[in-house]
């Protein structure tokens, strides 16, 4: 990782979990997430990419400590979570690190006032706060994500609120808290193409101004390259690539990354041959078996894919793919 | 259901003649209007346009601006309270608003065929797929079990699937799969025009892309007509012939999509160009569209899009505009009102170069 240096605001090792499936006759273990390492800087947001089913909400739940994992530890600051017992240790981190979910529709509750939820939040993770230092602390969290005049909005109700503004909603709760990292599971793909941007455009504004990091998950490319810093694209469960955002979408390692990037709708680009070739879909990881996950649909794939699951190697400085085929000079296209 | 009032003909509203006898579909000045306690909110305002044989239409647009209306009011499946409170939709010359239902059952999978957004919902979850193809032919009169059984094979294959999937149940096939099989059986009949509601949204980029791929395919060998709704106007730029761009139940601009994607000219699209980031070329600093969509039940005084326009006038806020030509484009715009008449020119409107 780049940020050998300090110590990440939050990296995993070797995080797994696996879901048990099936019933007592056919017992099937789905590997959600297998041996996934990431780390996430001070300041910096990483977009999580990959298609539905490769396993990248599971990523976020488990560092929500939603889910537990099924091996490999989670460090934040340096402290591994599993040493995490007390309910009061947990409260902090979950303070530290909050979520803002997917649909802004759902994620708020219709019977209150919008503000309720940042009081509450204020309420439970800072409990040192008067009853005015709270309304303050929420006209300010909602100035800060746009929701102006604060004292205003605060009084409102979720449906009077439009998708774009529910969302902006989602990001003050979570910043009241004073965060660190903020775990954002698909923030926008709910929200019409002209309020989308003024959402990146938030992500962005608070980590410049309020400092704080951003695990974005998504499945749009474009959205990852236009807020992030660094980009790790996820297939079946495990990492294919990961490194600088601009790095990964210029000089794509990994079959599955260029695959994924011939197939971005792009009016002001010419329609990129590669997924016209490729009709397959994601695998369901159940019992797998060793080898790439990817060597099915992958044109390069050599005898070595089928039997030896390739790590991650950092081939440029940051950048890594776990593809036994990649290599650091040498440009490889298997869909362009 | 049987003839519902809400979708008799208006009572003076005469077949108008096809100007171009060649269109699959002619739809003019379609309104349509939800019926209310407090009112009527008009979700389709006045739309008009035409479809010639195996062209390929995008609609986009937001939440909320009426796309979808639109589609079912053309393939005669509202239901109240919303009901077609003006205008004709003519396919292959015949006007389908007020027929009866015996009358466009004959039409509907026939010669034109839907396929809806999600194919989980629309697939019965208790039937086999064949046994749903076969079902669909038999209510057209096919018969024999070894027609039903040759043909659904045989549309499977074309759209990649193996036939073995005709015995498989919606929830044993993936979600790529679920929505080939939705465009299978709308081939069933090889329509003379296809109506699709985002059949890609529920899809992975790469799924969508190569669905997109076989959706044109498909239409090059057939050469059925396509109507394609959509939110994503990127989806459609390398497949559409024209490109509809729907703002608040009107149509904010109508052309040949490579010319509305090069050179945009109703502020919205202009602004809906901006507001995808790219995945090429340099990293700028993108804006959106401020503020939101109004509210069709109070919609605007003047253009619809004022509220939000960066190049809003003064007139804007008073009189909504009307659409303009501008070379062989339709835009709602004032900006165009000096210098192009409304008046429709003699050519083909919005035909592809």
């Amino acid at each position: 990782m780049t940020e050998a240096s300090t110590e990440p605001v939050l990296r995993t090792e070797r995080l797994s979990r696996h879901f048990k499936i099936g019933n007592a006759l056919s017992r099937q273990v789905l590997h959600a997430v297998d041996d996934v390492s990431l780390a996430i800087g001070e300041r910096q947001i990483v977009a999580l990419a990959g298609e539905s089913g490769s396993g990248k909400s599971t990523i976020a739940r488990l560092l929500a400590k939603i889910y537990k994992p099924t091996s490999g530890e989670i460090y934040f600051q340096g402290t591994p979570l599993s040493s995490l017992r007390s309910r009061r240790d947990t409260l902090r981190y979950t303070g530290l690190v909050p979520m803002v979910f997917q649909d802004p529709f759902s994620s708020l509750n219709p019977v209150f006032r919008v503000s309720h939820g940042v009081m509450r939040g204020l309420k439970l993770h800072r409990p040192e706060l008067s009853r005015e230092q709270r309304y303050a602390e929420a006209a300010r969290v909602f100035e800060v994500v746009g929701l102006t005049p604060a004292a205003e909005v605060l009084q409102r109700f979720p449906h009077e609120l439009s998708g774009g503004q529910r969302q902006r909603v989602g990001f003050a709760q979570a910043l009241a808290l004073r965060p660190k990292l903020i775990l954002a599971d698909e923030p926008v793909s709910m929200l019409d193409v002209s309020i989308r941007i003024g959402l990146l455009n938030l992500m962005v504004r608070l980590r410049d101004s309020e400092g704080v990091s951003i695990l974005y998950i998504t499945h749009d490319l474009a959205s990852a390259r236009y807020v992030a810093d660094r980009l790790i694209i996820m297939y079946a469960g495990q990492i294919a690539e990961a490194g600088p955002v601009e790095d990964v979408l210029a000089n794509p390692k990994h079959p599955y990354t260029q695959l994924l990037l011939s197939a971005v709708p792009d009016p002001r680009a010419p329609l990129g041959v590669g997924a016209e070739t490729d009709r397959g879909e994601p695998p369901k990881v159940i019992d797998p078996t060793p080898g790439c996950r990817f060597r099915w649909r992958c044109p390069l794939a050599i005898d070595e894919c089928h039997r030896v699951t390739p790590e991650p190697r950092e081939l440029l400085p940051g950048h890594s793919a776990a593809c036994h085929v990649a290599r650091a000079d040498a440009v490889t296209e298997a869909f362009r | 259901m049987s003839s519902v009032p809400a979708r008799q003909k208006p009572s003076e509203q005469a077949d108008p003649v096809p100007a171009d006898p060649g269109a699959v579909l002619e739809v003019n000045d379609l309104s349509v209007e939800y019926i209310m306690e407090t009112g009527s909110v008009v979700a389709v305002d006045h739309v008009s346009f035409e479809l010639g044989p195996g062209e390929f239409i995008g609609i986009v647009g937001e939440s909320g601006c009426g796309k979808s209306t639109l589609l079912f009011a053309i393939a005669q499946l509202l239901a109240p309270p919303a009901r077609i409170s003006g205008g004709s939709v003519c396919f292959r010359g015949r006007n389908m608003v007020g027929l009866t239902e015996t009358e466009l059952a004959a039409v509907r999978w026939k010669d034109l065929s839907v396929v809806m957004q999600s194919a989980m919902n629309a697939l019965n979850p208790v039937k086999s797929i064949g046994a749903q193809f076969a079902d669909a032919m038999r209510a057209h009169g096919v018969r024999s079990k070894e027609q039903i059984e040759g043909r659904s094979a045989e549309v499977l294959r074309m759209v990649g699937i193996d036939p073995v999937h005709l015995k498989s149940y919606p929830h044993q096939l993936s979600g790529g799969m679920r929505q080939r099989s939705m465009i299978a059986m709308a081939m069933l009949f090889t329509p003379e025009l296809v109506i699709m509601d985002e059949p890609t949204s529920a899809l992975d980029v790469v799924a969508q892309r190569s669905l997109m791929v076989q959706i044109k395919e498909l239409q090059r060998d057939f050469g059925f007509a396509v109507i394609f709704v959509t939110h994503d106007m990127s989806l459609v730029s390398h497949f559409s012939d024209q490109l509809m761009v729907m703002y608040a139940g009107q149509v904010a601009e109508l052309g040949a999509t490579r010319a509305v994607f090069d050179s945009p000219l109703h502020p919205y699209t202009a602004g809906l160009m901006e507001a995808f980031p790219s995945i090429r070329g340099p990293r700028l600093p993108l804006t959106g569209i401020p503020g939101s969509p109004p509210d069709l039940a109070r919609p605007p005084h003047g253009c619809r899009f004022a509220p939000r326009c960066p190049k809003v006038m003064p007139r804007c806020e008073t009189a909504p505009p009307d659409e303009y030509w501008v070379d062989g484009r339709r835009v709602r715009c004032y900006l165009y009102a000096e210098a192009y008449s409304p008046q429709a020119p003699n050519e083909e409107p919005g035909s592809p170069p």
